[in-house]
């Protein structure tokens, strides 16, 4: 869900290689005036990160946890970003010794850099990384292994096993399991059903196997399933081109929040709310307060929380400041987000 | 046997060809409800599509175009939400907006111009520039997330996407008001031959007594206009917007032109080719909806096929007469 932009070149081009080429040169653009802005922001933190080790130099060592992230380019990355930001200062206010270094990135190789940097200008102890891609940083987060950083991966696993001390994940089939079974009980095992998928990528692809086989044994039919690219735009037009086919839908399965903002205007454009109700997923707050409201056509929500780097950047600082046994794997569940625990997941203070 | 000129006709036969595969394809492809849909959505690109027109006839480009209607949509939230604590009236606040919206857009589209022109730097680097620019402050005003329209002004404001007038989408109206004043602006003014001159060949046109710098800066200016006017339509259909607002809008408006007929290189622009261009464009996307014949993974690459197609119908001929 994170590399949307990379992605995006490649489902979406019209024009072919000309449209790669392009954005590729307008990412190099900004790559360029990032690079700019962040060698400004590198002096300053250098500045206050050896302010705050001669500070504290006499009684303790200042421990430093580095958090490498993609950039907030849409809205699950804005909520990434939000909570990292929250923790961050949470974590430093309560550890007067512990330091969190918080660097984001526009693609997999800027995230590389970042990780270059973390160890020798921020010299951290521990790294929290959400990697862009898991195949090009598993490298560059071997290496950083191997200068003895304590390493935490969240959500996107790197490519060979054995690297990271913690993997902290949201599980994406379960996600698909409980929208799949929700609907199942929610129709009786009958009826007609449309489906919104996200980007042609593993993810999506986990999501929708574990909502098809939780539909398995019903008489659930899926009229069709298209990718809707967890984008609110071609969420509307998606929907709207189901509802000029299928004169009969039951329910929706949106998958993704953003998507389901798009195919709820849709629905009310064709004035179908009555005939049908829309599961999304993610937990984005205009939808959890619309289930918190009691909405008709949004009657639950599936959690896949942004906030996980919260856990992750959470865990590391435990292994930092004390004994605790942290490592291994943790997979927070997807729980079907409903009127009743509603308030539990809502957050309106971030972007997402 | 009559020649069928292909380079004026091109684009309309693809067109015809295109509804008689929809028509095929699936029987809710006439329906009143899918024909307005793709004219509303055709719309957007369309109107963006004639300001491009205007660009590429002189020979520039503008790449800014998606962004740019990301941070006019941006703003106008952002200033409609802030209106709503002082001003009681939503029609005013709207009204506001609009004028902000075609102010912003003038002034983004004149920064263009004035780079291309005065500071002298070539189009395709300054408007990859802006693109950048505009996007980052959207996402910066927009936290990464996304900014939302007051609901209570949304549902006013909605009536401008969804309402009909003679059972024609608003949208489809205005965008039909632009393609009429383009084509009136490209080939009965004066102005617009400078365009037809300026992009035909700059030295001559700059002997001929034309200011080129003053016509080029005008095209720009049109071409932001033209966003403006995209972006009034577009905020009420979501009433959101985010750092993923209009991505690729460029692309496509660019691709109805050429697909319209206009030379990328300058010289020969086709307003009413542009309009045949952006239906073209909205109809791939809406058959390949309406069917699962064609695999998911494969969207793109009739997209491509068919654009290519479409353009080498509409050229071959014109190599062959050359």
């Amino acid at each position: 869900m994170t590399n949307n932009e990379m992605k995006a070149v490649r489902a979406h081009s019209a024009s072919g290689s000309l449209g790669e080429i392009l954005c590729l040169s307008s990412l190099f653009a900004g790559t360029v005036i990032n690079t700019v802005c962040k060698f400004a922001k590198h002096s300053i933190l250098t500045l206050a990160a050896s302010s705050l080790l001669l500070a504290v130099a006499p009684t303790l060592r200042a421990q430093t946890i580095g958090v490498s992230i993609p950039a907030a380019t849409h809205g699950w990355a804005g909520g990434l970003n939000f909570h990292a930001e929250q923790t961050k200062a949470r974590l430093e206010a309560a550890n007067p010794g512990l330091k969190v270094v918080l660097v984001t990135a526009n693609s997999a190789s800027e995230q590389a850099n970042d990780l270059e940097d973390l160890v020798a200008i921020h010299r951290m102890d521990a790294l929290v990384i959400l990697p862009f891609e898991s195949a090009p940083l598993t490298g560059p987060v071997r290496n950083t292994k191997r200068r003895g950083v304590f390493v935490t991966v969240v959500d996107r696993g790197l490519s060979e096993p054995g690297i990271h001390d913690v993997y902290v994940a949201g599980n994406n089939a379960e996600m698909g399991r409980v929208s799949g079974e929700y609907i199942k009980e929610r129709l009786d095992g009958n009826g007609k059903i449309v489906v919104l998928r996200g980007m042609p990528t593993v993810i999506d692809e986990q999501r929708f196997d574990g909502f098809m086989l939780a539909l398995e044994g019903s008489n659930i039919e899926v009229l069709d399933d298209q990718y809707a690219n967890w984008n609110r735009d071609d969420g509307f037009t998606v929907m709207q081109d189901f509802l000029s086919r299928f004169s009969e839908i039951d329910a929706v399965w949106a998958q993704d929040d953003d998507i389901a903002i798009g195919v709820i205007q849709a629905v009310r454009q064709a004035r179908r709310q009555e005939e049908l109700f829309i599961v999304g997923g993610g937990g984005m707050k205009d939808i959890v307060k619309r289930v918190l409201d009691g909405d008709e056509l949004t009657p639950v929500d599936v959690l896949y929380p942004p906030s996980m780097i919260s856990t992750a950047m959470e865990l590391t600082a435990l292994k930092l400041i004390s004994d605790t046994p942290i490592e291994g794997e943790y997979i927070l569940g997807s729980p079907l987000i409903t009127r009743e625990n509603a308030e539990d997941y809502y957050f309106p203070d971030s972007p997402f | 046997m009559t020649k069928i000129d292909f380079k004026t006709a091109g684009p309309f036969i693809a067109l015809v060809a295109l509804f008689i595969l929809g028509i095929f394809v699936n029987d809710a492809f006439l329906s009143a409800g899918n024909v307005s849909n793709i004219l509303a959505r055709s719309s957007f690109i369309g109107i963006v599509a004639i300001g491009a027109t205007f660009v590429i006839t002189t020979g520039g480009i503008d790449l800014s175009v998606g962004s740019m209607a990301a941070f006019i949509s941006g703003c106008m939230i952002l200033l409609m939400n802030a209106l709503m604590a002082t001003i009681d009236s939503l029609v005013t606040i709207i009204f506001l907006a609009i004028v902000a919206s075609a102010a912003i857009g003038g002034l983004a589209g004149m920064i263009n111009g004035l780079l291309t022109t005065k500071a002298k730097i070539e189009a395709f680097i300054v408007t990859l520039g802006t693109m950048g620019i505009y996007r980052s402050l959207v996402t910066y005003m927009a936290d990464g997330g996304t900014l939302s329209l007051n609901f209570t002004l949304g549902d006013v404001y909605s009536e401008v996407y969804y309402g009909t007038l003679f059972g024609l989408p608003y949208p489809v109206w205005v965008f039909l008001a632009v393609a009429v004043i383009g084509y009136v602006l490209l080939n009965m003014t004066v102005f617009g031959r400078h365009c037809f001159a300026v992009g035909s060949n700059e030295s001559v046109a700059h002997y001929s007594a034309i200011n080129v710098d003053r016509v080029k800066t005008a095209t720009y200016i049109l071409q932001g206009l033209c966003v403006s006017i995209a972006t009034i339509i577009y905020v009420p259909r979501l009433g959101s917007a985010s750092g993923q607002t209009g991505i690729l809008w460029e692309l496509e408006a660019i691709a109805a032109v050429i697909i319209g007929g206009t030379m990328l290189k300058g010289g020969y622009g086709r307003i009413g080719g542009t309009v045949v261009g952006a239906l073209i464009l909205t109809l791939i996307g809406n058959i390949l909806n309406l069917t699962d014949a064609v695999s998911n993974y494969l969207n793109g690459a009739v997209q491509g096929v068919i654009v290519i197609v479409a353009v080498y119908l509409q050229r071959g001929a014109w190599r062959a007469k050359n």
